[in-house]
């Protein structure tokens, strides 16, 4: 993961596939915190 | 009334009504000094009371009194922009006080500023004589200019109404609505230029606090700002303006603490994974292992992570003491943000020989607006109705809620 990056396109490959995994972890972790937040709002 | 709120109370309120109270002594001492200095600052010019230099060129006042001030007036526009444009009507209560905050917040901005420029009478150039329209900082100018506008038009109803001109006043508050969508455009337009202002120096700031997407992180941070600033200075304002406050007011409160707890907490979540992507997408995660790494973790994981569970944990068991305490590790870690882009991570491989460190003048004239802020807020609230309705006006109040949300169905 931490090899050398010798085009702009193996770098933006990298990143931007790291970056999709984190969107999809941090989707799912929202949705997760919202309920959480809002789970005792008819108490 | 705990013992401990009577002690607070003559402290600050004292009934013999004699002026060398210590409150009243401090100020007075903060402002002697914040005018000796201002005389040393334009007699001797900004090198008698800065440590400003070709480095750094923007220091505390530009750090503290403009980035974070601004930050922190936003709860102007957040809190209007929730009661009139998203119909929270629970939240009208605390418009007045969240705008007259913001008005001082953006008053005291720019009279730091005119401390600053090295021409201060030359302010009004931009707009007169010779537009820099290409220029980030122009921009700034221009929407700093005009919302401080919007907020006094926002904020003058109160000052009608104690002043007594009906007719002017009910014209004004007529235009609230237009008033506060300029003013969510504006404010959205220079928060997150003063953001913008460092896309030009990649060298200069920390790869850590640098990224094309500082605009939207300087945005999003306000609003969190803005929610939390108005929890703090409700909690201020309710421990030491409590007798000026209506029933309207005391009533909505605490909802009003755990509606903008539970908004601010789901924006720092936001703001978290954002700034996460943003370390994604530059593969700067190597540099989390040094020592600017570890100060970056502390302001993301510290102030940014803990409040925004604190947050969370307080809205939803309505711990309003623990949303309170939060409010202030929030507001901190937007301050600390702040003069991290401005002045910490800012020149961060210069030796520490050549770092900037703030001139007690600076701190001293820091501290003398502050100190104008808060006792022009304490006259104005004891004065002008904003914790409470005037008594002329009061069905006025139910009206001035009503023609905005006619189309809500």
């Amino acid at each position: 993961m931490d090899g050398i990056f010798y085009t702009l396109q193996d770098f933006m490959t990298h990143t931007k596939g790291v970056t999709y995994i984190i969107m999809v972890l941090a989707l799912v972790s929202i949705t997760a915190f919202w309920r959480f937040l809002t789970d005792r709002d008819d108490d | 009334m705990s013992e401990q709120h009577v002690v607070v109370k003559k402290l600050f309120f004292p009934t013999d009504r004699s002026l060398y109270t210590p409150f009243n002594v401090v100020c007075g001492v903060i402002l002697l000094v914040g005018l000796l200095l201002t005389v040393m600052r334009f007699t001797g010019g900004l090198a008698a009371v800065t440590n400003l230099d070709d480095n750094y060129p923007w220091g505390l006042w530009i750090g503290f009194d403009l980035m974070a001030g601004v930050a922190l007036a936003a709860g102007g526009y957040t809190t209007s922009a929730a009661c009139y444009i998203f119909g929270m009507k629970r939240f009208h209560s605390a418009v007045r006080p969240a705008i007259l905050t913001g008005f001082l917040g953006y008053a005291l901005v720019v009279l730091s500023l005119n401390y600053d420029v090295g021409r201060p009478w030359r302010l009004p150039y931009p707009f007169a004589v010779q537009s820099g329209t290409t220029s980030l900082l122009f921009e700034v100018a221009a929407c700093v200019a005009l919302y401080l506008t919007v907020l006094f038009l926002e904020y003058s109803p109160a000052a009608l109404e104690w002043l007594g001109f009906k007719k002017l006043r009910n014209a004004i508050v007529k235009v609230t609505l237009v008033l506060t969508i300029f003013g969510v455009v504006l404010s959205t337009l220079h928060q997150s230029s003063l953001g913008a202002l460092f896309l030009i120096a990649p060298s200069k700031l920390h790869p850590l606090w640098y990224s094309t997407y500082i605009p939207v992180y300087f945005f999003v941070s306000s609003i969190i700002a803005g929610l939390s600033m108005v929890i703090f200075e409700g909690t201020l304002s309710h421990k030491y303006f409590h007798d000026r406050m209506d029933e309207t007011y005391r009533a909505e409160h605490d909802g009003l603490v755990l509606g903008f707890a539970k908004g601010a907490s789901f924006v720092m979540a936001g703001y978290l994974i954002i700034k996460v992507i943003g370390i994604a997408v530059d593969n700067q995660w190597h540099l989390l292992a040094t020592p600017y790494g570890l100060w970056f973790l502390v302001e993301l994981i510290g102030f940014v992570a803990l409040p925004c569970y604190l947050y969370a944990v307080g809205a939803r068991d309505k711990n309003l003491k623990l949303i309170q305490r939060t409010s202030i590790i929030a507001v901190l870690g937007i301050i600390l943000n702040r003069l991290n882009v401005c002045l910490i991570a800012f020149n961060w491989y210069l030796p520490w020989n050549q770092k900037y460190i703030p001139h007690w003048g600076e701190i001293g004239l820091t501290i003398f607006m502050l100190t104008i802020g808060v006792l022009v807020f304490k006259f104005i609230v004891t004065k002008q109705p904003i914790f409470y309705e005037h008594p002329k006006y009061k069905e006025h109040h139910a009206e001035d809620l009503s023609p905005h949300h006619k189309g809500h169905h």
